[in-house]
């Protein structure tokens, strides 16, 4: 990457990222650039110390959470790539983050929650402090007069706090019932109002019972729910964003006077040449005109062996290329690029994702019409049995107060929030709020082969077979290449003793030559060294060939992911079907299925045969979850009940799937699986709570014996309940293979 | 019962002193970035230290 930015003209860049680059007073420019590998202390440090020192730029700032730096620069001393290049050479990987993408508003609105939580939570306090002498006035002798300066009191802080934080909930309701809808808002609001308005009355009437602090504890309760699942939601959607950012690598356009200039993949078009130096991938789909090297395709083919290429072979956006550089023509066959296609498969199989609905949403649909019967017939009957309008008011009022939302407000975002930080913590991220419901369903699980159940990189498997000076060589020349081949090679040969070369150089598309005390030595493709006679062993091979003497075999194979019987196995147990559905040939599928014991298998799947095979399942009653980390997955990612995604996978498959794992182990998959189930059922314990709660303090309420005291006690300790429960899924954890077969 | 003509605006007044330093805490950024900002708070130097590094690999 350094390489190319050498060779870009720094010049004429600034206006490929106008728009991007905020320009502030005193000549500086602003911008963001996303460092995915930032993810410690240590990280930020070097990254801050690291980038003020480069001249030019007079201030970075990092955010952790969001792995992103904020850089200024002085303008016309420092550019983008200049910042992108300083960053590179201190280790880290980073795109220019459009600013287009973050989501100010989404910020503001959870800053205005924040507030509101802490301004009724400031209120809930006092109003509550004021409301226990009351209650406790009542076995002693507090008089009247002390009482009504309390309750004044409480009215005083007690209503502009509930105009303040209440109005989240005031402006949903009212733009529900502008569009003549109902939801959980309306009853909310309807309680804090007309409990405000019904306590400030009795204050001015100098009545005994006032509700001052079920009204601001109320909205406490209710905002914290409200801002936990805002928080969720927003950290799924920064992940989600992340990704779109990562797409946006820059591409080496080379101009017709023959300049190089970086700018923005999504400005390419057609006839656009574009140069690609070895280790960065091709930005658009395109046609070899100059140069020859090797480019791997495991992204888009589940292949892991690279493709060679060399003039006029067809590239596609999103490969690597590797060993040489390349130069390429953007192609003009818009419609019919690989991902075009795969775009259109994806956008298809999105529309079977419409009808789902959450708990909550459905939960909530059944519970206003419910409150305000209930309150609305409390008064009725109220007045029908003789009672006055203003003691059958206040009991109504009661009603709803008792019946307001706040366990279970609260019962599934903190469930909810608790599950994403949970997963986060196994390197697991929640991409779409509703990912953990959906998983919690599922009852079949399919999975791709390549890189999804191997780690998708080769490994050499006949090393013992090797002379060891054999295999320093090859290691010596193996490491000099991005070849994956070539550095299995390096990786085996590691420890031993590397011998002295001479001039290594790399053929693209052939392999690595060097000097050895006087003879040409080769690393590479078996007609290049001479031994193309011999029986091919079915996978990928690289030839080692000193001199004259017989060429040395390097045999490869790509490997399961090291717990993948386990997880298999464990999934199994769990009674959850598994399949594998893969774009590989047959016989290296049959021989993966056969180690996993996976009996339902298919192979040679093309992206769109996938979908039709999941919808085949879907058909039988199954909930899928799809595991895949191909372009080619992607659509199929899409159309599952739910969607699951390597890390290492391409960029559009991880932006396609639910959840994102790290690492290399496919546990993370049982894991999301089983914090799923347990999250869901944490729910359902939480709305057991909140229903017993409601079955015992409705009848109370209408019947008119519920006082504030018992209405705060009521709600606090229902909440509480709900909030421990929750808590309970952050220590339930490390043996959960025994705790599932329990 | 005089006493509380003095304790309840004192008890007022310094909930609200903890409310205003939350909402100036919140204005100035200091939630942005809470993950991050937990590992800020073990390193020591100033950004213009240039010995900061020799003096982070020294044990305590």
């Amino acid at each position: 990457m350094t390489l190319s930015h050498a060779q870009t003209v720094l010049a004429q860049d600034a206006d490929s990222w106008a728009g991007q680059v905020r320009r502030t007073t005193g000549g500086l420019e602003e911008m963001e650039f996303l460092v995915p590998s930032m993810h410690c202390g240590g990280c930020m440090r070097t990254i801050e110390n690291g980038l003020v020192k480069v001249e030019g730029i007079k201030a970075a700032r990092t955010n952790l959470s969001v792995r992103r730096v904020a850089v200024s620069w002085e303008q016309g001393v420092q550019t983008v790539e200049g910042v992108q290049a300083a960053l590179e050479s201190l280790g880290f990987d980073a795109t220019p983050f459009d600013p287009r993408l973050a989501m100010g508003s989404e910020k503001a609105r959870s800053q205005q929650l924040l507030r509101a939580i802490a301004i009724s939570g400031f209120a809930a306090a006092n109003v509550m402090l004021l409301s226990v002498s009351v209650w406790a006035g009542f076995f002693s002798d507090m008089d009247t007069i002390t009482r009504d300066l309390f309750h004044w009191l409480s009215a005083l802080i007690a209503l502009p706090a509930v105009v303040y934080a209440g109005r989240p909930f005031f402006y949903s309701a009212a733009s529900a019932l502008k569009a003549r809808r109902m939801n959980m808002d309306v009853p909310i609001s309807l309680a804090v109002i007309l409990a405000s308005a019904a306590s400030l009355a009795e204050t001015i009437r100098g009545a005994e019972h006032v509700y001052f602090d079920a009204s601001v504890t109320l909205l406490f309760f209710l905002l914290i729910g409200r801002y936990l699942d805002m928080a969720m939601r927003g950290r799924a959607g920064e992940a989600a964003r992340n990704l779109l950012a990562l797409r946006a690598i820059a591409a080496t356009k080379i101009m017709a006077d023959g300049s190089r200039v970086s700018v923005p993949v999504d400005v390419l078009r057609p006839d656009d040449r574009v140069f690609v130096a070895p280790g960065m991938r091709i930005p658009a789909d395109g046609t070899v005109v100059e140069g020859a090297s090797d480019v791997d395709t495991s992204l888009l083919s589940g292949e892991s062996v690279p493709e060679q290429v060399t003039q006029h072979s067809q590239v596609f956006a999103g490969t690597l290329n590797l060993s040489g550089p390349l130069q390429i023509v953007v192609t003009a066959a818009k419609d019919d690029t690989v991902l075009s296609e795969i775009a259109r498969l994806m956008e298809a199989a999105e529309q079977g994702r419409a009808g789902f609905v959450r708990l909550a949403d459905r939960l909530s649909r059944v519970y206003a019409p419910v409150v305000h019967i209930l309150a609305g017939s409390t008064f009725l009957v109220w007045l029908l049995i003789g009672a006055g309008w203003h003691q059958a008011l206040m009991t109504a009022v009661a009603v709803l107060i008792i019946t307001c939302p706040c366990a279970l407000a609260l019962a599934v975002p903190v469930v909810q929030v608790v599950a994403s930080g949970r997963l986060l913590r196994h390197g697991i991220l929640l991409k779409s709020a509703d990912g953990l419901e959906r998983m919690a369903k599922v009852d079949c699980v399919v999975f791709d082969k390549t890189g999804t159940l191997t780690d998708g990189t080769a490994s050499l498997v006949n090393g013992d077979d090797i002379r060891p000076e054999d295999m320093a060589l090859a290691a010596a020349l193996g490491s000099q290449s991005h070849h994956p081949l070539a550095l299995a090679v390096a990786k085996a040969g590691a420890g031993l003793a590397h011998p002295e070369l001479g001039a290594v150089a790399e053929v693209p598309g052939f392999g690595m030559e060097a000097r050895l005390d006087g003879k040409t030595v080769r690393l590479g493709r078996r007609e290049w060294v001479g031994a193309s006679d011999v029986v091919d062993h079915g996978g990928p091979e690289l030839w080692l060939a000193v001199a004259d003497a017989a060429p040395v075999r390097f045999m490869f194979k790509d490997r399961l992911r090291k717990d993948a019987v386990e997880v298999v196995a464990h999934l199994q147990r769990l009674g959850i079907e598994t399949r594998l559905l893969s774009g590989d040939r047959k016989a290296a599928v049959e021989h993966v299925a056969s180690q996993l014991k996976i009996s339902d298998w298919r192979a040679e799947a093309r992206p769109q045969e996938k979908i039709e095979c999941l919808e085949n399942l879907k058909a039988q009653g199954r909930t899928i979850l799809m595991v895949g980390d191909g372009l080619n997955d992607a659509p199929a990612l899409r159309a599952a009940h739910v969607s699951m995604s390597p890390g290492s996978a391409a960029d559009i498959s991880q932006r396609a799937a639910d959840f994102v794992f790290q690492g290399d182990n496919l546990g993370p998959v049982a894991d999301g699986i089983w914090t799923a189930r347990r999250a869901r059922s944490l729910v359902f314990q939480n709305f057991g709570v909140a229903f017993t709660y409601n079955a015992v303090a409705i009848p109370l309420a209408a019947l008119g014996y519920v006082t504030p005291l018992i209405a705060a006690v009521a709600m606090s300790s229902s909440s509480l309940i709900v909030t421990v429960n929750a808590l309970r899924l952050r220590r339930s954890n490390k043996d959960m293979a025994k705790k599932d077969e329990a | 019962m005089t006493a509380l003509l003095l304790l309840i605006p004192v008890a007022l007044f310094l909930g609200g002193l903890g409310l205003v330093a939350f909402l100036w805490s919140l204005k100035s950024g200091q939630y942005d970035d809470l993950e991050g900002a937990s590992r800020r708070i073990l390193h020591d130097e100033s950004l213009d230290d240039e010995d900061e590094e020799d003096s982070q690999d020294r044990p305590l």
